[in-house]
């Protein structure tokens, strides 16, 4: 990957100076590539990694594994843009193996995620199955460990 | 004891590292930004510790060969063959060591009679000297200078030999200076150690750290093996320093003798570090590539800031350390580091700790995360601000 997308990737608020003093270049040169980038659609937005365990009465997720009936013209396509078209939806996979299509899904609380489940998902035509599963705790997010103790204790000179 | 020392005159005679007293100066202070750090700030790679754990589970405890387990000293010749293009006998030219610090002891004291001169060069690792005259060896030093990017030249080593010479000494890339050696370099100084038949004794712990060209090892250039000790280890590159894993390759007849002081000093080299090492051999390379890269932004971060402060710096093309000359500001650099430490809270280390020859200058090692490298610069450029408005008075 390109080098400056590793750096975003990991730090999305380093500025452009930073950046190009990183990669040997000038700041305009970054803001054009950033841009260029941007138009392209390969960068998509920035926003910051937030351990929801910080927050408080911050809701819930569910991850809900779904099982549907493909379709002969489209298989899972149709289907799988109207689940994803609900603001509660906030990631979706098709998925090899028992279950077909994987959701995560947020609300308030479990109330909410369940009537979402059994009044609005399972209710689809083509839905034949739900399984939801409630997320306790987020240890990783995204490659990033949520609960960071590690400390600096080699030598603070050494040859 | 009738106030007589019981400790041997000569180990008395020897100075303390001139990096000791720093460390104990940095030590008491707390929240310091520091750019001392002569070790990766990253842990060695996963799964090179589930290795070792894996060997501790299977009651791996015990003493490995004297010259350290077969199975590492294979995955060391296949490295080195694929890494650096010479071709080393595992049975027969490789040593397993305690970190490279034990080879380089080894080596000196296998090869050096008493009174033969060594060649090295400053500023250089704090051992080096020492480790000459401990072998009863007569160190002479050549000066590497900023306005050659710190690179050995072979006229240097002209000026520097006589009938006495028996061995150079080398550690490219460069530990505190950050050189590396270019290809026509070490042709140049293959030759020099051919024509006047010289043993070289050449540290490459740092090979693998090198952003603008590819490492060119003194192994891997032909008809050098027969007259070569070829010192590396995994601290550097697999950040495992605290493993404590270092080999030599060598002819036979020297691995031999090499083989007899390590035996009767050291045993073997720990062997849960070996299994480690073997691991990280075979398929610790993505691991490396990962970490340079890392080292690579925080080393461009440096040149720039340095550039944007206007101190001179040479670019630093290898290992994790920047050089910078701070000799206009018209403080010594032990002034330098000592104010910056108590006024901004950040180390660096004065470079004639690496030498005389290296007043004037700060060893800067970037193994600090990028955002200590940011914050460290900010503070750099505010107090070099502050020394020039000072001069101006």
């Amino acid at each position: 990957m390109d080098e400056l997308l590793n750096i975003l990737k990991t730090s999305a608020r380093t500025s452009d100076a930073d950046i190009a003093k990183m990669l040997r270049t000038t700041p305009a040169e970054v803001a054009a590539r950033i841009a260029a980038y941007e138009k392209a659609g390969t960068i998509r937005g920035y926003r910051a990694l937030i351990n929801a365990d910080h927050l408080p009465d911050d809701g819930v997720t569910a991850v809900i594994e779904v099982k549907v009936q493909p379709e002969k013209e489209g298989g899972f396509d149709r289907i799988a843009k109207r689940i994803s078209a609900f603001d509660e939806v906030v990631n979706m996979y098709l998925m090899s193996g028992k279950y077909d299509l994987l959701l995560f899904v947020t609300g308030r609380n479990l109330r909410e995620v369940a009537a979402f489940v059994s009044e609005r998902l399972a209710t689809l035509d083509g839905v034949l199955s739900t399984g939801t599963h409630f997320m306790l705790k987020t240890y990783k997010l995204d490659g990033v460990l949520m609960d960071v103790d590690k400390t600096d204790d080699r030598m603070q000179v050494s040859p | 004891m009738n106030g007589k020392s019981r400790v041997a005159a000569h180990v008395k005679a020897l100075p303390f590292s001139g990096i000791r007293k720093f460390f104990d100066i940095v030590a008491q202070r707390k929240d310091v930004i520091s750019f001392g750090v002569g070790e990766p700030d990253f842990d060695a790679p996963r799964a090179v510790r589930d290795v070792a754990k894996t060997s501790l589970e299977r009651g791996e405890t015990h003493y490995t060969s004297n010259r350290g387990d077969p199975e590492l000293r294979r995955a060391i010749s296949r490295y080195v063959a694929r890494q650096f293009g010479a071709t080393y006998d595992p049975d027969a030219e490789i040593l397993v060591t305690v970190g490279v610090s034990e080879a380089i002891d080894i080596a000196l004291r296998a090869v050096v009679n008493p009174g033969d001169e060594v060649i090295y060069h400053e500023p250089c690792f704090v051992s080096y000297r020492p480790t000459i005259i401990m072998a009863g060896g007569v160190p002479v030093c050549v000066e590497t200078r900023r306005e050659d990017q710190f690179r050995l030249t072979r006229a240097m080593l002209e000026k520097a030999v006589t009938p006495k010479t028996r061995v150079l000494m080398l550690n490219f890339p460069c530990n505190p200076t950050g050189a590396v050696l270019l290809q026509k370099d070490v042709e140049d100084i293959a030759d020099f150690c051919a024509k006047h038949d010289l043993l070289l004794l050449t540290d490459e712990i740092y090979a693998e750290l090198t952003y603008e060209s590819k490492h060119v090892s003194f192994a891997s250039i032909p008809g050098m093996k027969e007259r070569t000790i070829f010192l590396h280890g995994m601290s550097k590159a697999w950040a495992m320093t605290g493993f404590r894993i270092g080999y030599a390759c060598a002819p036979v007849e020297i691995t031999e003798n090499l083989m007899k002081l390590h035996q009767y000093a050291i045993m073997s080299a720990p062997t849960t570090g070996q299994m480690a090492a073997a691991e990280a051999l075979d398929h610790g390379d993505e691991a490396v590539a990962q970490m340079r890269a890392e080292y690579n932004r925080r080393r461009n971060y440096l040149i720039a800031a340095f550039a944007e402060m206007g101190i001179p710096c040479h670019t630093p093309a290898g290992a994790f350390y920047a050089f910078p000359y701070i000799g206009d500001l018209g403080i010594s650099a032990e002034e330098f580091a000592l104010r910056f430490l108590e006024e901004k809270g950040v180390a660096v280390v004065p470079g004639d700790a690496f030498g005389a020859c290296g007043a004037g200058f700060l060893r800067c090692a970037y193994a600090t995360s990028m955002d200590n490298v940011r914050e460290g610069m900010k503070r750099m450029a505010e107090f070099v601000a502050e020394i020039r408005a000072e001069q101006k008075k």
